[in-house]
């Protein structure tokens, strides 16, 4: 098992397990962290599981694919770090990974 | 002193889900009991048309949280359990089996069950090749006969049945898709946007026809098998499979037979409340009135269920938090990523903002000078615009939206 950390935009962390595969979003979800909606449920279809990526972690998460780039562009308060959760899949590489989000998602 | 407060949510699908979940969220202390007919973990009802008829049969079910998160909110899944009947003088619940359960506050999140043709209904009932597409033990059946080489006639030209045709088509079936009214999805798109699909699927194959209506589903001779889809006009299209995707019908009936007020939807003012204190409805199953188009909706769509699912647990807990969405959808199909924004119902005018021959384009709809609606074809930026100009109302010039060589986006 592979652990993220999940900081709200409050400040309040959550330690989250995330069996690898799954999705951040997924893990997220599952752990019952408000603040990632996911209302399409992993579709790359609504923005509503953006999250930003710590400065230290951008470069070693694969790159995001076009359609994330292009969803990305219309999220809330996007930064050069924001990510959608359910465009990255948990490996035992990203174990420690940290994740903020954002003040609101929609 | 534990609360004796109890939550009761009729219904595990999308809205169910949520409003059990954001309830806890929200401050409810008492019981949760989510009440599912299925006996799944509430699932994403949207992959059923996508990825679970592509993927290879036995895929795992697209759950929308694992099992320990609800136990986790202190929410008692309660699945393959059918409720019968709600009292609500005697504020309890009943079941086809096991005693009454007393609540404090209900929610119905009920959802739908596809629409039949009377052509159905002629039918034997244990004829096993015409399918509907609801559940995902419909989306395991239907993708576990999707055969290449084999023939499948899809009636009914709007999302469903274009979905199940790109995915059925994708598996190399020969497919015939059948839609009644003039052209695709004629209650939802526009001219430009139903001409540019119905040319996708027929480029990938599928043989599109449009003003047809089926008469007859004809059987073999012991009557437990469709061969034959019968049109009005007297056409015939073989089939092996036969897939219905012709609407859908809130399921009201438990709402209705309680007394609460029911035009095809259990009607609910913006916090999704009903007119019975304490009692909520969210999703597919209501109807209600929408400020921003000035009239009553009842809508089949994911983020309308968990927008009325946040609304409704606030009410839940006392709270006002009305449903001010503007309500969209979207749609994958092949290559194509269709996202609505908005209802185009009413609208004067249709702007095209880049060609449809680039498969990525936007129809706005417009009535007057405000945005009522847009349609993106492999344009998610432009829906997000899109979804903010119909929120605010703010007026906007055609020729502007039409220019794709000025940005949409307001600058900074």
């Amino acid at each position: 098992m592979t652990h993220l950390t999940i900081i709200q935009f409050d400040g309040t962390t959550h330690h989250v397990e995330a069996q690898p595969g799954t999705t951040l979003m997924q893990a997220a979800v599952d752990a019952l962290v408000p603040g990632i909606l996911a209302d399409c449920g992993g579709a790359c279809s609504c923005a509503t599981c953006h999250c930003y990526v710590a400065d230290n972690w951008v470069d070693r998460l694969p790159a995001p694919a076009s359609a994330e780039i292009e969803m990305l562009d219309c999220a809330k308060n996007p930064r050069p770090n924001s990510r959608l959760s359910c465009q990255i899949r948990m490996a035992a590489a990203y174990d420690g990974l940290v994740l903020h989000l954002p003040e609101s998602q929609i | 002193m534990p609360s004796l407060d109890m939550l009761i949510v009729i219904g595990a699908g999308q809205a169910g889900s949520e409003l059990a979940v954001q309830a806890r969220e929200g401050g409810w202390a008492g019981g949760i009991a989510l009440i599912g007919e299925e006996p799944h973990l509430p699932y994403h009802r949207p992959p059923l048309s996508k990825s679970v008829l592509t993927e290879a049969p036995g895929a795992d079910i697209p759950a929308i949280k694992a099992r320990a998160a609800y136990a986790r909110a202190g929410i008692e899944l309660m699945t393959g359990r059918q409720v019968i009947h709600v009292d609500l003088a005697r504020v309890t619940v009943h079941f086809a089996d096991g005693p009454p359960m007393p609540y404090t506050r209900l929610a119905f999140a009920t959802g739908g069950r596809p629409r039949r043709l009377p052509a159905q209904d002629a039918l034997d009932p244990r004829v096993a090749n015409v399918h509907t597409l609801r559940t995902f033990a419909d989306a395991r059946r239907l993708r576990a006969n999707l055969v290449p080489g084999q023939r499948l006639v899809v009636i009914g030209g709007g999302f469903v049945g274009l979905e199940v045709a790109a995915a059925a088509t994708a598996q190399g079936l020969d497919v015939v898709l059948l839609e009644a009214g003039p052209r695709l999805l004629s209650r939802v798109t526009g001219a430009p946007v139903a001409d540019f699909l119905a040319q996708a699927h027929r480029a990938a194959g599928v043989d599109v026809r449009t003003g047809v209506a089926v008469d007859q589903l004809e059987t073999d001779a012991c009557g437990l098998r469709v061969t034959t889809v019968c049109c009005a006009d007297g056409e015939r299209f073989d089939a092996d499979h036969v897939l219905v995707g012709v609407g859908l019908e809130p399921n009201t009936s438990l709402a209705e037979q309680a007394g609460l007020p029911v035009d095809d939807g259990i009607v609910v003012d913006a916090g999704c409340r009903t007119i019975m204190p304490g009692v909520v409805a969210a999703g597919d199953c209501t109807r209600q009135h929408s400020a921003l188009y000035g009239r009553p909706l009842r809508l089949e769509s994911v983020p309308n269920a968990v927008d009325q699912a946040r609304a409704a647990a606030a009410s839940v807990n006392g709270l006002d938090r009305p449903n001010t969405g503007v309500p969209w959808f979207w749609s994958d199909q092949y290559d194509l990523k269709l996202k609505t924004a908005g209802l185009s119902q009413g609208h004067d005018r249709l702007v095209l903002r880049g060609l449809p021959s680039s498969r990525a384009f936007t129809a706005f709809y417009l009535q007057g000078d405000r945005v009522l609606a847009a349609d993106t074809i492999n344009r998610p930026a432009e829906f997000m615009v899109a979804k903010r100009l119909i929120a605010e109302g703010v007026p906007v010039d055609p020729a502007r939206l039409a220019d794709t060589t000025r940005p949409l986006k307001p600058g900074p």
